[in-house]
């Protein structure tokens, strides 16, 4: 199974039109099977979650937020109000922790680094390539990760080409996704698979193989810009691909859902979902993250809940 | 193909990327975060000291005077006593019962019986949570089952035989389905309540009138179901429950005035239950051991076809007769396939059956741990390997951890006789042919399961299986509409759907 990894030549595995997939089978291992992966997913939403482990379980989301922007309107305000916010989610007597990364366009990496000064415990991603469609020639998307790396971003968050993906192409689709790694230099890398556009399992799983095989860091579902974004089935079929290439190679890759996760109860079962699908080792910032902008504050409102015991207003909890 | 320098570097190993030494390649299930006790809240329930027999429609003292403790086995703390049924409290509730197959019950249309049926099932349905704490106190079953499926599907059976009450006549075309009489019915403790309304359930939709008799560990929640059917108005004598122990179950089987047996439990008390309904022309239906093979085929789509394998095997705390309890997987899956087996089986969290994240309850009374623990150390004896959760077991009560064992073959005790408990045994085939000739080679055929990505090689199985039930990519679900039973040692005779109603008609 390591063969894979081991060889001069990865591509080879995912041989531009190579028929029947020996490539697929050793990455990724397997199919999915909808039925089954939907009702495992919905089970870990059925955990009950009480007291101390309600409390300990959304600090441990805010400091996974990766604290979202990705409006052509956003200004240098804009991004001040989100890297403030990351740095102080709440009130210090909550003893929150500080969000694990905001996520901002390339041309707000400076802004971003300027708010957040060198050594902040708040990581800056960034979107590039082409993001959200990446149809844009490679030349200019890798260009745009290295400015974006150049300008302070610790992560880039990359999307896959679809169109290569959708028509068979897989190797190009590795080809990029090594490329982009290379052009990130320091910078972590996070590979958008948006599996809103890939539709089924065995996309997503084969997607995710690919992706872990070219160089991510993290796989992460969803612009935020495709409906549906990140779902639990989705997720739990991309953890377990992580699974799998940690026992193919010994890498740990995060996993990232991006979209759709607003409420405290959703980012708790995802990380019931982890615990209980990657174990402990994944149940930290560096190998996990929320994509979301509207999430925070409703984990913050359940955490004064758990401190105080009453509810307060939405006026009580500052906007990012 | 030309590949660029940049590409072969981007793929091994980076800064970023550390490389974890192949032999310390593990997942670790610890605490970093875990979760606190949800228990179910159960102080609302209200229990007597003393349970009675529910015979003509009223709850009454044992002729015999005698009651004997049910316990909760996940403490073995007494939570009532329960009526000792002798052979004359059983002959009162057949006579009430033939009186009531003569009278009121006999001469209702379909429509009308259909109405009782619809009313007790939505009287399931509001009472299901106090139903479902009571199960999961009485018998050990984790609240998560009792709550989601156990009951859900008490109420699904009463509303689907409830709909063809009024129907029979178009049930099967060309004959005219008439009740058989007074039936008497003896269930199990694995599924009390369940498969109480497997057995009632038909019985009433079709005009007969009902004996019926749960396990001696389970008696809490039909009598409650009995008050269910007081609430409803259901005639006297229509259902009568008698508790007590097997003696009580064989005064049913052997009072004359009886028509039909229907018995679910062990092949064993099956064939004796069989032996004493012979030449008297009573009809009988039994449902009883299964060994199920569950097959898991390369192709398969693995993570899920774990969690069938889980969901096979520890379900109910493996208290299950189709439960599949034999896992042949093909060999060159083998090592993945435990690999991912045995961490997931860290992942199952055992105790409080009350606590609303337990998978796994307690073992539901003392006999029956002993004899899961006989026949592990039997496997372990004969070279098997164990596998078991590192879960602690709480010091009361009755609890035995998820296990299994590799390195079984054919003639091993555990995978021949059924264990009826949380322990899988695990073995391995090449061929689809000789999966479908090892998973046939045994004396019971209940169910099977199929994994595989290839549906051809599924209609290819499923058509070879000699089992009741085959499920292809999932395992252990269950239907009303569905017909259930066995092959061979597993019994004979179909519950559920059109064939199951059929046997409670003549």
């Amino acid at each position: 199974m390591n063969a894979l990894v081991q060889s001069n030549n990865p591509r080879a595995a995912w041989g531009a039109k190579a028929p029947g997939g020996a490539g697929r089978l050793m990455a990724t291992g397997q199919s999915v099977d909808q039925v089954m992966v939907e009702e495992r997913a919905a089970s870990f939403a059925k955990r009950s979650l009480k007291s101390s482990a309600k409390l300990t379980g959304l600090k441990l989301v805010v400091s996974m937020t990766d604290l979202t922007t990705l409006e052509g309107k956003d200004t240098p305000g804009k991004v001040a109000y989100l890297c403030r916010k990351a740095l102080r989610p709440a009130d210090p007597r909550h003893e929150v922790p500080p969000c694990g990364a905001v996520c901002v366009f390339p041309n707000m990496v400076r802004c971003a680094r300027r708010f957040l000064g060198e050594g902040s415990p708040v990581k800056i991603a960034s979107v590039a390539t082409g993001f959200p469609s990446g149809q844009y020639p490679l030349r200019t998307r890798l260009e745009e990760v290295r400015r974006a790396q150049g300008d302070g971003a610790d992560e880039i968050d990359m999307v896959i080409n679809r169109n290569a993906f959708l028509t068979g192409d897989h190797a190009l689709v590795f080809d990029e996704i090594a490329a982009v790694k290379a052009a990130c230099g320091a910078a972590h890398l996070k590979v958008i698979l948006e599996t809103g556009e890939l539709v089924t399992y065995d996309n997503v799983r084969l997607a995710s193989g690919i992706a872990m095989e070219a160089g991510a860091d993290f796989i992460k579902t969803s612009t935020g810009k495709v409906q549906p974004a990140a779902t639990m089935p989705v997720t739990l079929v991309m953890l377990e691909a992580i699974r799998d290439f940690f026992f193919q190679t010994g890498i740990r890759i995060g996993m990232k859902p991006a979209g759709g996760i607003r409420t405290s109860k959703q980012a708790l079962a995802y990380l019931v979902m982890v615990k209980e699908t990657l174990g402990d080792d994944w149940l930290t910032p560096e190998r996990f993250r929320f994509g979301a902008s509207t999430l925070l504050n409703d984990v913050l409102m359940q955490i004064a809940r758990a401190i105080d015991g009453r509810y307060q207003g939405a006026d009580y909890f500052s906007l990012p | 193909m030309k590949t660029k320098r940049i590409v072969v570097k981007a793929a091994q190993a980076s800064p970023s990327r550390p490389v974890v030494p192949l032999k310390e390649r593990r997942l670790n299930f610890g605490n970093r975060w875990d979760y606190a006790p949800a228990p179910e809240t159960f102080d609302y329930v209200k229990l007597e000291p003393r349970q009675g027999l529910f015979i003509d429609g009223q709850f009454v003292a044992p002729s015999g005077g005698k009651y004997f403790d049910t316990i909760n086995p996940a403490t073995e703390e007494k939570l009532t006593e329960i009526a000792l049924g002798g052979e004359r409290d059983v002959d009162l509730a057949v006579k009430s019962a033939r009186q009531a197959y003569e009278g009121s019950w006999g001469k209702l249309s379909g429509r009308e019986r259909g109405k009782y049926l619809y009313r007790i099932a939505r009287l399931i349905q509001e009472q299901s949570r106090e139903l479902a704490v009571l199960e999961t106190m009485d018998g050990g079953k984790p609240i998560k089952e009792t709550r989601d499926i156990d009951l859900p599907l008490v109420a699904a059976h009463f509303f689907y035989h409830a709909g063809w009450a009024d129907k029979l006549q178009y049930a099967f075309p060309g004959r005219t389905p008439r009740p058989l009489g007074v039936v008497g019915q003896i269930i199990p403790w694995n599924f009390p309540l369940l498969m109480a309304a497997w057995k009632i359930a038909p019985a009433l939709a079709c005009g007969n009138t009902v004996v019926i008799k749960p396990s001696k560990t389970t008696s809490v929640t039909l009598l409650r179901l009995a008050a269910i059917f007081q609430k409803a108005g259901l005639p006297d004598g229509v259902v009568n429950v008698v508790t007590g122990v097997g003696e009580t179950g064989t005064a049913i089987v052997k009072h004359p005035d009886v028509n039909k047996i229907a018995f679910t439990g062990s092949t064993e008390i099956g064939k004796q239950l069989a032996q004493l309904v012979a030449g008297t022309g009573k009809r009988l239906t039994l449902e009883l051991g299964g060994k199920a093979a569950n097959i898991v085929f390369d192709d398969a789509p693995l993570d899920q076809a774990i969690e069938g394998i889980i969901a096979g095997i520890y379900f109910n705390q493996g208290h299950v007769c189709c439960a599949g309890s034999r896992l042949l997987v093909q060999e060159n899956v083998f090592p993945v396939v435990v690999r991912k087996l045995r961490d997931r089986l860290q992942t199952l969290r055992l105790g409080n059956p009350l606590d609303k994240n337990t998978d796994i309850g307690a073992i539901n009374n003392r006999p029956q741990l002993e004899k899961i623990r006989e026949l592990v150390k039997c496997g372990v004896a004969e070279g098997a390997e164990l596998v078991q959760s590192r879960c602690p077991l709480p010091e009361r009560g009755f609890w035995y951890p998820p296990t299994f064992l590799t390195g079984v073959t054919a003639s091993h005790r555990v995978a021949q006789e059924e264990i009826f408990g949380p322990v899988l045994a695990v073995m391995t085939f090449r061929t689809p042919e000789e999966a479908i000739e090892r998973a046939n080679n045994t004396p019971y055929g209940l169910s099977a399961g199929v994994w595989t990505d290839k549906g051809s090689k599924i209609f290819k199985l499923v058509s070879q299986l000699r089992a009741g039930v085959v499920w292809a990519n999932t395992f252990n679900k269950f239907d009303p509409t569905s017909p259930f039973g066995g092959y061979k040692e597993s019994g004979f005779g179909r519950e559920g759907g059109l064939q199951g109603l059929m046997h409670y008609t003549q």
